[in-house]
């Protein structure tokens, strides 16, 4: 598909309580590409753009068991396959004593996960984004709330999606170029 | 010297030089001995020695000399150095193996026969020779460590001529020049100072000097002497008979202020007699029972089943009480409190005649020695537990008088030329002969030493002495068994004379080696045809066959003088001089790992002290440290206090050896000088002495800080009735996990499963074991100042505990080394497994892999690890480098170490048995303390095999582990000390 | 939660000051960052602080020519300053990721204006911690041997010791620590980057802010992430100490060998941490000014979290004393003894004083309240705490098995030096932090702030 003139159209509010319902009625609208922003989590506010949940947790959970497994594997790798050694008597696969690692391992890989992993499907590090080139934006880090419905989107029209953030009463509304 | 040079001279020299002239002008400065001994100045090498705080001065010069040793490092090339290959290999020298070859230590003139393991030409490892009946395989402390003095950087190492360094021709011209006019006077005015000799080829260069000089005098002389056997032998017999024990025959001993398991020319046999007839273990269940009588606290008061703390001057009194009881007419008074005491001893006596000994102490009075030899005749003793025969030394004489005479002489000015050979007359001489002033008197003193000490420092001429691990001559042992000493190395130093070849060139027979001298003197007397042969079986078995004396009986007849006896006046506070246990009578004093070795008793190291007992210090309100006034007549010294349960009250005990002014860098400026106060009327005490507490205070540095076991079960002990009931005492004491109670299976060991066995019924705390494992093992010694930070690294340690009341306390040594846990704490928190069990159950130290976590250490209920906190090992010490046993790694800074139950020697023995493709044998693996070990308490070996003997003794009744109850398996156990006081006394 | 409520009990009173909004919140706290000019209280602190570390830098130096024969440590006490402030310095972190990761999953709100202060402070402190056991080494240069790197020996760590788990206890707590503070930073080095003035700055935290940009979408992952990083931490903090207790508890020494030590080592962690928090908290927000922020109610739970955790490591004390006795043995009688009226017995007293009898002052609210109080108790806390670890790891070492080799310890010029050195890097890095980032969660504080009145609340 060819590639929209501009990137979108931004609206800005003040409050969390009016983009929550301008980004509710752009979404009865049928609008999907769009995306709203804000200075702190807005509880519901992913929702009301459409986004319903992600499947981090799942992969920290993964990461977790990997982690516990790979741990426990390590030692009992090094102390009875590799190298066992006569440590003071005690057995080669001394499990209990392996225990404490197989912990430490399994938060280690499981918080790395939640933290890479959240980068990651949030695309970051992103150095630019079109959003960025709105002056106004860079109060979004303050205290301005912005929607941000996008040219890709099939009901997008310049003048009919201009008209319908009007109606939204937003302090102020930006063309988004790329 | 004459234009000692300093940093401004260097730098006059070398004004107006540039470039390559400047460093050539530097190269040649260096070539010059005021430029070495300048350098020697400058740089006290203190590598023994951790940390003589540097001042800034000297921290400047430091820096300033380092510079130009700098520019001659980088501008000169290496010094050539000397390599011979071997055109012709020495016979049986095998690259990388080592050999051993017998000679004899003398020490106090007597010889103890032993090997010395010399790895490609360096003598490292000092053993006892089993065929050498002062020896039987066994060795003292001080034997031991006498390797390290040969390599000992600090020996002198060329002659001096007025402390201004000379050469060997200048030397022998003057020397030479004397002699020519003595000759024309008969040597009227040439005197020889030795110490005692038992050397046949230097007594019959001695007779051959009075040959030649019929006018000249051989006196003798040492500070510990023994000069009251000899007395006391003389007024006994008529004649200097020498008196042999054999302790392996006597039910029944009783030491009169006697050291004899410790000191004295067969300490160490008597030692191994002593311990057979002690241990008990198979079917052996009867043991000898000691008195010991003693002023101050010895080992043998320890071992001793009943002690009686007594004056020095009551010991007569209490011999005379014992003679009495035994049925001789003699007098003298009689000590009520302890009238009950000896009335007992008596009865045990009588009861076993022909099978008890008394022995007398070198410190007792000559009566004492002539009552004791009384009363063995009259016990009928004589023949059987000691014998008695001619004497050992070449030409017994009482020293003392000897000495005096001397001093007499050079005072008056009759002596033009002394040659002391050995000894160190200046420093130890009794202080009212005033030696040293004497000295300076001598237009020609010639000093033959292995240091510059004191008496070279007076001397006219300094001669050094050679090593006798680098010299020939040959000396008998305490039954007259002759042994040939033969050299190891070559003399380390040019220009060193040994006693032989000097007195060779005072006979007028220059240039000869004591080789040629002593081989000479043996073929002379040898009848037996092939004196070669003779030559090379008496150098293999280091004994001269058929040269013990002969024992003869010698008759009794006390002299009325010592019969009636003279009252003993009660001679208030007196001070006991003894030899120091570690550096002896001074001439130690530079070694360090005798000066580290802990003192048995007081456990101190690097100083001596006034020993006294509690309540002395309390009275005088003493404490350990606190520095006292000892003031007899006009003299006085000033010593630290040691506070020594056990000493007898009004009496103080310092020992000899210390306050050495010129003696290197170990030993010089430490404790304090007690020759200073002894005199030679009373040589071993000093009655009526002042003591005055002053304000002063020293840090003395002890390895052991408590004495009580604090009621836990270590050393576990019982009377022999008590085991004979109860064979299982000791295993009762203290719980002992039982396998059940462990979460895991155990690790078999199939194979070998090494094991000691520790018999704390005979060991007397002697310490051998300790330097002997010093010097097998490379390791180092750390200087006072890290011993009083609690740093030692000895791998075995002689712990000592005190029970019962402080003033007379029951004393018991354990000596502990790494148990080599089949559980072992350490080995399990170590992060890297640097500590790990092999298949044969060593826990083995791994220190490359080693990163000095020092968990394993806090982890070890037996504490017997040693960490290198800094670099202990010398690395700058060419010469202490050559000490090292090459079969063991040197440490350095930053790793843990510990016992490995001689790993090394395991490890040779395994290659030895798969070349002969069969199994170690038992006894095969010896650890260097079980060899060195007099009383042979320490057994090492296969727990496996069922029939070697360490599996026979950990099956023995009394075998205990230490710390059992925390189930660590120790491989190392203890049999208990069992114990045979006579049940009337106790 | 409420808002427009004016009682008197502290415990409604609001988390903010009322009157303050979104942007006046930003504005405050950046402005600390690049308006104000650094005050005066800060620079001398640093310069003290940077002083401290060059003494630090000068004995490592020293250590590392020298070896660790220049402390007072010997053989029976191997360990004695590296550890004991080892233990100290972990214990201090604790109380960061507590605040962070525990209160925070409690709901507790109040957290928001701390938190970033105190996850910073355990950053530091945990660094501080980690260099003893580096330096205690008597080789430190190859301690990368304890970690499980392939080797030519292919020699591995050896997993059954206390010190290995350590290791890897540590550096996760470490790594776990860092991102989670790094997390939260991220929106407010936006909110810096947007706000900077100058160029070099902006791309600074720009940088930093990796392009953050308050999606709805991200804020959503964002918060997920943060909530299973907080779950993670709460368990992993718990075993940080609990390890560290280990090091002591798995070993035979009597007054090691105890299984109660878990517990109330990580309780007294709680407890020190708490008081650093404190000590370092009530003179910033003096200073600061941020009393709007960081409000009176924040002071009396901190102080009410010291209290509770303190009563925890009396109770710990308490059943040491309790099975030394109780357990019969004659060992870990005599250690009790020795501990109460060894050589060292002085010290146990002292930790009793500082640790347990002075901190009761806090049940009293005029005191817990009064600042300069507060401040002298949390000294006095911390003051106790690293007591505890020192007659935890000299005393029960210097008295052990065999009378025989029982010996004393005294600490060095060298151990204080290190000990000193490290506070001063720890209050260097505190400083710069506080003058180079917000000290306080924006975006957290935001949250709190009431949404304009007929909205829908949450």
């Amino acid at each position: 598909m060819i590639r929209p003139p501009i990137y979108g159209l931004m609206a800005e509010f003040n409050t969390p309580g009016e983009i929550l319902e301008a980004a509710e009625k752009a979404y009865e609208k049928g609008y999907r590409a769009m995306d709203a922003y804000s200075p702190f989590p807005v509880e519901g506010l992913s929702e009301a753009v459409g986004f319903r949940h992600t499947r981090l947790p799942l992969f920290v959970l993964i990461c977790g068991i990997a982690g516990a497994l790979g741990g426990f594997f390590l030692q009992y790798y090094a102390s009875v396959i590799s190298y066992p050694l006569n440590i003071g008597g005690r057995p080669f696969n001394s499990w209990p004593a392996f225990i404490p690692i197989t912990f430490e391992t399994t938060v280690l890989l499981a918080a790395l996960a939640a933290v890479i992993g959240m980068l990651a499907r949030n695309g970051l590090p992103r150095p630019y984004h079109p959003v960025f080139n709105v002056a106004r934006f860079n109060r979004v880090t303050r205290d301005k709330f912005f929607l941000c419905i996008e040219a890709t989107d099939s009901h997008f029209d310049l003048k009919r999606t201009g008209a319908f953030l009007k109606s939204l009463k937003p302090t102020h509304i930006s063309v988004v170029d790329h | 010297m004459a234009d000692q040079l300093n940093i401004d001279t260097i730098r006059t020299n070398l004004q107006g030089k540039h470039g390559d002239e400047y460093w050539r002008s530097l190269e040649e400065l260096a070539e010059t001995d005021e430029f070495r001994e300048f350098l020697h100045r400058e740089f006290p090498r203190e590598a023994a020695v951790w940390d003589e705080s540097y001042g800034r001065r000297q921290f400047l010069m430091l820096m300033g000399a380092s510079l130009a040793l700098g520019g001659l490092n980088a501008c000169t090339k290496q010094p050539a150095e000397r390599i011979v290959p071997y055109v012709k290999s020495p016979e049986s020298l095998v690259p990388g193996e080592s050999l051993s070859f017998a000679t004899a230590m003398v020490q106090g003139g007597y010889a103890a026969g032993i090997l010395v393991t010399s790895h490609m030409g360096r003598p490292t490892k000092i053993e006892g020779n089993p065929d050498h009946p002062a020896s039987l395989g066994a060795t003292d402390a001080i034997t031991q460590a006498s390797v390290l003095s040969l390599y000992d950087p600090d020996r002198s190492q060329v002659p001096t001529n007025r402390g201004l360094i000379s050469t060997r021709d200048k030397f022998l011209q003057e020397l030479e020049s004397a002699l020519r006019a003595q000759k024309s006077v008969g040597g009227a005015g040439l005197r020889i100072l030795t110490e005692t000799v038992t050397s046949p080829t230097l007594g019959a260069q001695l007779r051959e000097l009075r040959r030649q000089f019929p006018k000249a005098q051989w006196h003798q002389y040492e500070p510990v002497n023994l000069d009251n056997e000899r007395q006391g032998a003389m007024l006994a017999f008529g004649a200097f008979a020498q008196s042999r024990y054999h302790l392996d025959k006597a039910d029944v001993v009783v030491a009169l202020d006697s050291d004899f398991l410790i000191h004295g020319p067969g300490a160490v046999r008597y030692a191994r007699d002593f311990a057979q007839k002690r241990k008990v273990a198979g079917d052996k269940k009867t043991m000898n029972r000691l008195y010991a009588v003693e002023c101050s606290p010895s080992n043998v008061g320890a071992v001793a089943d009943h002690r009686l703390a007594v004056n020095s001057r009551e010991v007569e009194t209490l011999a005379r009480m014992i003679a009495r009881t035994v049925g001789i007419a003699v007098g003298g008074p009689d000590l009520p409190q302890h009238k009950q005491w000896i009335e007992l001893l008596g009865q045990d006596l009588l009861g076993n005649r022909g099978s008890s000994a008394l022995i007398a102490g070198p410190y007792q009075s000559a009566n004492v020695h002539a009552l004791v030899h009384a009363i063995n005749q009259h016990l009928g003793n004589a023949g059987k537990t000691v014998t008695y025969s001619d004497p050992v030394e070449i030409e017994p004489v009482d020293q003392s008088e000897s000495l005096r005479a001397l001093t007499q002489e050079m005072h008056a000015g009759a002596v033009n030329t002394l040659i002391i050979l050995g000894g160190n007359p200046a420093y130890d001489t009794p202080a009212d002969l005033e030696f040293k002033q004497a000295l300076g008197k001598i237009p020609l003193s010639v000093h033959l030493g292995l240091y510059n000490d004191e008496t070279a420092a007076e001397s006219t001429w300094h001669v050094p002495q050679a090593h006798y691990l680098e010299t020939w001559s040959d000396a008998r042992a305490y039954d007259g068994t002759t042994t040939i000493l033969q050299p190891l190395i070559s003399p380390l130093y040019g220009g060193v004379f040994s006693q032989h070849e000097l007195l060779e060139e005072v006979l007028g027979r220059t240039g000869r080696k004591s080789h040629d001298i002593v081989k000479e003197y043996w073929r002379d007397r040898t009848r037996s045809g092939d004196f070669e042969k003779f030559w090379e079986i008496s150098l293999n078995d280091g004994v001269v066959a058929n040269t013990s004396l002969p024992a003869k009986s010698f008759r009794v007849r006390l002299p009325d003088s010592v019969r009636n006896g003279s009252a003993q006046k009660n001679s208030g506070f007196e001070v006991l001089f003894r030899p120091d246990p570690t550096i002896w009578d001074g001439r130690y004093s530079n070694n360090g790992w005798l000066q580290e070795l802990p003192k048995p008793l007081t456990t101190l190291t690097w100083d001596n002290a006034a020993l006294v007992s509690p309540s002395t210090a309390e009275s005088q309100n003493l404490e350990n440290g606190n520095v006292i006034e000892l003031r007899s007549g006009d003299r006085t010294i000033e010593a630290p206090v040691w506070v020594l349960p056990g000493h007898v009250n009004n009496a103080v005990t310092v020992h000899l050896g210390y306050g050495r002014t010129h003696a290197g860098r170990v030993g010089k400026k430490r404790g304090f000088n007690a020759y200073a106060l002894r005199t030679s009327a009373s040589p071993w005490s000093a009655g009526s002495v002042v003591l005055a507490k002053t304000e002063k205070r020293v840090r003395l540095a002890a390895t052991q800080m408590h004495h009580s076991m604090e009621g836990r079960q270590l050393v576990r002990s019982a009377p022999l009735k008590e085991f004979l009931a109860n064979p299982n005492f000791a295993k009762e004491l203290g719980a002992v996990p039982t396998s059940e109670q462990t979460l895991h299976g155990q690790h078999e060991y199939d194979g070998y499963a090494w094991g000691m066995s520790i018999d704390l019924t005979a060991c007397t705390g002697c310490n051998a074991c300790v330097v002997a494992c010093q010097s097998e093992n490379n390791i180092p010694i750390v200087g006072k100042e890290q011993v009083l930070a609690g740093r030692e690294m000895h791998w075995i340690r002689i712990d000592r505990y005190y029970k019962g009341s402080i003033h007379d306390p029951e004393t018991v040594f354990q000596p502990v080394t790494c148990m080599h846990c089949e559980n072992a704490p350490c080995e399990v928190v170590c992060p890297v497994a640097a500590t790990v069990h092999d298949s044969e159950g060593l826990n083995v130290m791994v220190y490359n892999r080693c990163i000095g976590t020092r968990y394993c250490s806090n982890n070890c209920p037996y504490k017997v690890r040693r960490f290198n906190f800094l670099q202990y090992s010398e690395e700058d010490e060419p010469t202490i480098a050559m000490q090292k046993n090459p079969e063991v790694t040197v440490r350095s800074r930053g790793v843990m170490e510990k016992c490995s139950y001689c790993v090394q020697r395991i490890s040779s023995a395994r290659i030895e048995a798969k070349k002969e493709s069969r199994s170690i044998r038992d006894g095969e693996v010896v650890t260097a303390c079980q060899a060195a070990c007099p009383s042979q308490a320490i057994v090492f070996g296969d727990i496996n095999d069922q029939s070697s003997r360490i599996a026979r003794l950990k099956a023995e009744p009394h075998d205990y582990s230490l710390l059992a109850e925390l189930n660590t398996k120790p491989r190392t156990t203890y049999l208990a000390k069992v114990t045979n006081p006579n049940d009337k006394l106790a | 939660m409420k808002n427009n409520v004016q009682h008197i009990t502290i415990d409604n009173q609001p988390l903010i000051k009322p009157g303050h909004t979104y942007g006046s919140i930003t504005d405050k706290i950046t402005s600390d960052v690049f308006e104000r000019k650094t005050p005066k209280g800060l620079m001398v602190g640093l310069a003290i602080a940077f002083a401290l570390t060059m003494v630090l830098f000068l004995s490592i130096a020293y250590l590392l020519v020298k070896g660790v024969g220049i402390w007072g440590i010997n053989i029976p006490v191997a360990w004695g300053f590296a550890i004991i402030n080892l233990v100290w310095w972990i214990g201090i972190g604790h109380a960061g990721t507590l605040i962070s990761a525990i209160l925070l999953l409690l709901n507790q709100h109040w957290r928001n204006s701390i938190n970033r202060f105190a996850e910073a402070m355990t950053l530091f402190a945990v660094g501080c911690a980690a260099l003893f056991p580096l330096l205690h080494l008597g080789r430190p240069w190859v301690f990368y041997w304890i970690m499980p790197l392939p080797d030519t020996m292919a020699l591995w760590p050896q997993f059954r010791s206390p010190l290995t788990w350590d290791v890897f206890a540590i550096s996760t707590y470490f790594t776990v620590s860092f991102m989670f503070w790094f997390v939260g930073l991220v929106p407010d080095l936006a909110t810096m980057r947007d706000t900077a003035k100058k160029k070099w700055m902006k791309v600074i935290y720009g940088i930093l802010a990796m392009g953050w940009r308050g999606s709805a979408k991200h804020w959503h992952r964002y918060e997920t992430a943060y909530l299973l990083l907080a779950g993670l931490a709460t368990p992993l903090v718990i075993s940080v100490h609990s390890v560290i207790s280990f090091d002591f508890a798995v070993s035979v020494i009597p007054g090691w060998h105890s299984t109660i030590f878990p517990p109330y080592f990580v309780a007294g962690a709680i407890y020190s941490g708490f008081a650093m928090v404190l000590c370092l908290v009530i003179p910033v927000r003096k200073v600061y000014h941020l009393e709007d922020f960081v409000t009176d109610r924040h002071v009396d739970y901190m102080a009410k979290v010291m209290l509770a955790t303190g009563l925890i490591v009396a109770y710990g004390y308490a059943m040491e004393a309790f099975f030394a006795w109780y357990s019969g043995n004659d060992f870990e009688k005599f250690m009790m003894e020795n501990r109460t009226g060894g050589p060292y017995g002085f010290m146990y007293w002292l930790l009793l004083l500082t640790n347990i009898a002075i901190p009761q002052l806090l049940w009293i609210p005029k005191i817990r309240r009064n600042l300069v109080w507060l401040f002298i108790i949390s000294i006095v806390i911390n003051i106790g705490m690293w007591l505890e670890r020192f007659v935890i790891v000299v005393t029960s070492l210097h008295r052990d098995f065999l009378p025989s080799s029982w010996d004393m310890y005294y600490p060095t010029i060298w151990d204080w030096a290190t000990y000193v050195g490290t506070i001063g890097l720890f209050l260097c890095l505190m400083f710069l932090f506080i003058r180079l980032m917000p000290m306080i969660s924006i975006f957290e504080l935001r949250q709190l702030l009431p949404w304009k009145s007929g909205q829908r609340k949450h």
